[in-house]
């Protein structure tokens, strides 16, 4: 019964939960879909240009997909009083949320692959940096925006307007999270600058902000 | 009551003694410091211009000390933290009127000055992410649902906190791997004529008093609410019980 074990349990119950009605992935991909063909249409795609947009555009809609989800994640905790049992459990409360954080991040990760070859095809896309650092940056960035966005969404969980409140308040704080991954991605497509200053912030803000999700947790969920 | 008494006489005193300040002040901006050879006039707007940034600057770190102490209190002593809370509803909505002001006048001065608007060098851009801050503070404290509202706000205080020297870093960083456009916005108070600092100085101390002032009356405010719901609730309470009268 260690850490573990309670952060595992809850993985699998959200994973689970997931799997059998599946609304969130397909909500999430179907939605960061028509982003990226909207945007499309807004910014016309030529092969030059378009290296230099499609950083910024791909994680605008992996943001806006994911804060659909995330507000959902949470609401299967109101059904039959479970977060009511949760607060009253001796597990320690920083392990749900490290569960739920985690199985937000599967469920991300798992649009951005499918996303990301339909954005190559969209957009003629071949990075001209160091493609394999794609696979540093996008886990990076994944996890900025999933670990903020499960511990606001928690925050407004008894508030009115809760899908209204948790782009008001997680936008802003993920300022500096948005600019390093769309600054690295944009680096290594382009091929214009080092990515190294804008992986080492996003790992100093997930350093950051994951601690302060952690220790901050048992407050949030016990207030009242 | 002798306390309130005296509050009051000291809160008069301090309302007379800013409105002082702040008259002298903007005399000495407008009036007695020279005008400046390449700007001309439009450059006064700096005297009241820089404070409020300065000071915008400085009313956060009231905000995130109140909000610790409300969460280190919370549960230790409970009419404390709803004190810390007061203070740190006052010094976010003094913050917040400081930043837009800032960002007016700013805005005023460079479309006289440089003939644009608004320019995404990290200055600008740190103050603008700072203003986002607060008014998702407001915005949570608004909607929140009325038990939570004091821990919630708290919480996301802190956060901004963690996040204001990020931000800064970061935006820094930004502005200077992709340079700006033509102009940067230059430090005023680098190469600034001796014959600017009464003025200056004589702006920065009336701004503060007066988001002192501010802040005290806002924090007189939301104690006073405090107490209504205080009283509120146990009449609730007393009502609920039944006594053999």
């Amino acid at each position: 019964m260690n850490y573990g074990f309670h952060v595992w349990a809850h993985l699998k119950k959200d994973l689970r939960l997931e799997w059998r009605s599946r609304d969130s992935i397909n909500g999430m991909l179907f939605f960061s879909l028509l982003i990226v063909v909207v945007f499309s249409l807004a910014f016309d795609p030529t092969a030059v240009e378009s290296r230099h947009i499609s950083g910024g555009i791909v994680w605008v809609a992996l943001l806006f997909a994911a804060t659909t989800a995330l507000n959902q994640s949470w609401t299967r905790e109101l059904k039959n009083h479970v977060l009511e049992a949760q607060r009253m459990s001796p597990a320690p409360p920083s392990a749900l949320f490290l569960g739920k954080a985690l199985s937000n991040f599967v469920f991300v990760t798992l649009v951005e692959l499918v996303l990301a070859p339909l954005f190559i095809v969209f957009y003629n896309l071949h990075a001209l940096g160091q493609a394999r650092l794609l696979w540093v940056v996008m886990p990076l960035g994944t996890w900025a925006l999933v670990c903020n966005g499960t511990f606001f969404a928690a925050l407004g969980l008894r508030t009115r307007n809760r899908e209204l409140l948790l782009p008001l308040i997680l936008f802003p704080v993920s300022i500096p999270a948005l600019l390093g991954m769309i600054e690295a991605t944009t680096g290594i497509l382009a091929g214009e600058f080092d990515p190294g200053l804008w992986i080492r912030l996003l790992i100093a803000y997930n350093l950051a902000f994951t601690t302060a999700c952690l220790l901050l947790f048992e407050t949030a969920l016990s207030t009242e | 009551m002798d306390r309130s008494r005296l509050l009051k006489s000291v809160a008069v005193a301090w309302f007379l003694l800013t409105l002082g300040a702040i008259v002298y002040a903007t005399r000495l901006a407008l009036v007695d410091a020279p005008t400046d050879a390449l700007q001309g006039n439009i450059f006064r707007i700096f005297f009241y211009h820089v404070p409020h940034s300065m000071l915008s600057l400085v009313w956060p770190y009231v905000n995130l000390a109140a909000s610790a102490g409300f969460l280190f209190w919370r549960r230790r002593d409970p009419l404390r933290a709803l004190t810390a809370d007061a203070v740190a509803i006052a010094s976010a909505e003094v913050t917040l009127v400081y930043a837009t002001i800032c960002l007016a006048t700013g805005m005023l001065w460079g479309r006289v000055e440089w003939g644009i608007w608004w320019t995404w060098d990290y200055r600008l851009t740190s103050m603008l992410v700072l203003w986002l801050l607060f008014v998702s503070y407001l915005m949570l404290r608004a909607l929140s649902s009325t038990g939570q509202t004091k821990t919630l706000a708290a919480v996301l205080s802190i956060f901004a906190g963690i996040d204001v020297p990020i931000v800064y870093m970061s935006i820094r960083w930004w502005r200077t791997q992709h340079p700006g456009p033509v102009f940067f916005s230059s430090d005023p108070d680098a190469g600034v004529d001796k014959s600017y600092y009464p003025a200056w100085i004589a702006n920065i101390v009336a701004w503060a008093m007066w988001g002192l002032l501010l802040m005290a009356m806002r924090y007189a405010l939301e104690r006073r609410r405090q107490q209504r719901e205080q009283d509120a609730a146990l009449k609730a309470i007393e009502d609920s019980l039944e006594f053999t009268r």
